[in-house]
């Protein structure tokens, strides 16, 4: 039987605001244990939660960029459930009356189709605390520095239907939630993971099959893994005669496989109701007009733009916004090469990209400036370097030892473009390889390659290529 | 509508309250006087109305984005039952 898989993602982003959601307390990540949990995140007697301005403000920005509504009234309630990292015995959440509403976003795909992905809703909540296991034997540790963490849960329509089109999703909405600057979208540290719901059901059937939901993805691989591994037990358990159960999985990259982590059915009662503690949020149109004007140029104008602005491939362009940082240094590389759209581009993606990949350095952090960059992209333009040469100052620059023109100066990587000078090599190269020459003369039009290689040899890979072909050709003319 | 001692007991459990046997009889019919109570509410047409959530005719007041808080976690620590590096300890959750 052929199986169609459904897949619905809830992702989790951490907003990235300075104090907790409900409390003045800091969320720095990597605190010491308990220094940042104050009484209201403790759940101490007698505390009042009052609501984060920033945090509302991020979510409108959310509901902005993805052309969804923000809910001119929403209100906060009580998800009920025991768990010693929730101090409360309730997570302060959103259920009926979100604070963002529907929406759709556009996913392109690997084939370079799009294809559109509802969002169902986003809401504001807390994040709980930390349980950390074997610290002390027989005993749970507890740390309360994350709890009261503002999140994002933005959650989507079952519309995907391969691991493929949900990483593609989880990757725009981490395009998008870094772009507008409301999430730091740092996977390690967990500012931004996901929930997937997967079910399988047989092709043209219209009947969704029984989900189950696999918990806390914290890398885009692991996604795909795991929703993949998944995909393979529901269709074993169904063609083995058996029924999927509805419940909630854990992924173990170290033993790749997803296992049942607890029934649905008690731990899913959580018993919602609205927090008396907190008034109904209410945003006006004047805000919401407010935040639009300040909203930054998103993936997919800035996409367009690139295309049209730098005459840019589809793929180019995709490539070079699919994170702000990489957007931004490569509109500062193109401008410091004096308009060199495509070759910056192509260094851009090439060998910057490859040597930040290698030596897993952030683009922020890099040794080679965008300006650096685009100073010696002018070199290679104005026929200072050759490509070949440009390679030898990129590496230089990446080392430290100044930008292009003094690495070309301090090294003497000048191209040289002399006719004379050339000449002189090639009539050298001629003189000494006359067996060469004779091949060559008697059609051999291969050996041309060997002459070239010669005189860039001879002039230390210098000499500009153009000009060495044109010359050797007149010279090498029986 | 009225409970069943099941349903009461579940309710006990999903509230971590431990009841008595003896007890249960007495929590099913207090309950499902409660229940009696929504049910009489219920029947009255409030299609029109919309639904409360909250019984002050308020909206949230939003705090400003700023780091208020310093580091007491001695003084709170001072008072749980059971402390180690900074960390809060509880029984073991997980098997």
């Amino acid at each position: 039987m052929e199986w169609e898989v459904v897949i619905g993602l809830e992702i989790h982003a951490q907003l990235a605001t300075k104090s907790k959601i409900f409390s003045g307390a800091s969320t720095a990540y990597g605190a010491p244990a308990n220094t940042q949990a104050c009484v209201v995140d403790l759940g101490m007697p007698g505390v009042l939660p009052v609501l984060n301005h920033e945090a509302v403000q991020m979510a409108i920005k959310f509901g902005l960029a993805t052309g969804s509504e923000v809910a001119p009234r929403s209100i906060f309630a009580r998800k009920n459930y025991f768990y010693p990292d929730l101090p409360k015995g309730y997570q302060i959440s959103q259920m009926e009356l979100p604070i963002v509403g529907e929406g759709v976003l556009e996913i392109r795909l690997e084939d370079g189709t799009v294809k559109k992905i509802g969002i169902t809703r986003a809401h504001l909540e807390e994040d709980a605390g930390k349980s950390l296991h074997g610290e002390s034997p027989g005993m749970t540790g507890i740390d309360l520095n994350r709890a009261g963490t503002p999140l994002l849960e933005i959650v989507s329509e079952p519309d995907m239907r391969s691991a493929k089109e949900a990483i593609a999703y989880m990757k725009k909405i981490h395009s998008i939630v870094t772009y507008i600057d409301i999430c730091d979208g740092n996977m390690q540290e967990g500012s931004f993971r996901c929930d997937a719901n997967v079910s399988v059901r047989p092709k043209g059937q219209e009947e969704y099959g029984t989900r189950a939901e696999i918990k806390n993805l914290n890398s885009f691989r692991f996604v795909e893994k795991a929703i993949n591994l998944e995909v393979e037990r529901q269709i074993d358990v169904i063609e083995g005669g058996g029924a999927v159960v509805q419940e909630t999985r854990l992924y173990d990259s170290d033993k790749h496989e997803t296992r049942a982590m607890r029934s649905k059915e008690e731990a899913n009662d959580y018993r919602y109701f609205p927090d008396p503690d907190l008034l109904p949020v209410e945003i006006d149109n004047e805000t919401i007009e407010a935040v639009r004007a300040n909203l930054p140029e998103l993936p997919d104008a800035k996409l367009q733009r690139f295309i049209s602005e730098y005459e840019l491939s589809d793929y180019d362009a995709d490539v070079l916004t699919s994170s702000r940082p990489m957007a931004d240094y490569y509109e500062i590389v193109v401008k410091a090469s004096g308009g060199e759209a495509k070759l910056s581009a192509n260094w851009v993606m090439g060998d910057f990209s490859g040597t930040l990949n290698k030596e897993s350095t952030d683009i922020k952090e890099c040794p080679v400036s965008a300006e650096m960059l685009g100073g010696m992209i002018k070199r290679i333009a104005d026929n200072t370097i050759s490509g070949k040469i440009a390679k030898q100052v990129f590496e230089a620059m990446w080392q430290g030892e100044g930008d292009a023109d003094a690495v070309i100066e301090s090294k003497g990587l000048k191209q040289v473009t002399d006719s004379g000078a050339i000449e002189k090599l090639v009539d050298e190269i001629i003189t000494n390889n006359p067996g060469q020459v004779e091949q060559y003369r008697s059609g051999k039009d291969k050996v041309f390659g060997f002459f070239v290689g010669q005189v860039m040899k001879a002039s230390q890979g210098k000499a500009n290529p153009a000009q060495v072909n044109q010359i050797l050709k007149d010279k090498l003319k029986p | 509508m009225s409970l069943t001692q099941d349903d009461v007991k579940k309710i006990a459990h999903l509230a971590r309250l431990s009841i008595s046997e003896d007890d249960i009889p007495a929590y099913e019919k207090e309950l499902s006087n409660i229940l009696g109570l929504v049910e009489q509410m219920s029947a009255v047409d409030t299609s029109d109305v919309a639904p409360m959530a909250h019984p002050l005719d308020m909206v949230q007041r939003l705090r400003d984005d700023v780091v208020t808080e310093t580091d007491h976690h001695e003084q709170y620590q001072d008072i749980a039952p059971n402390v180690e590096n900074s960390l809060y300890l509880v029984p073991q959750v997980i098997e």
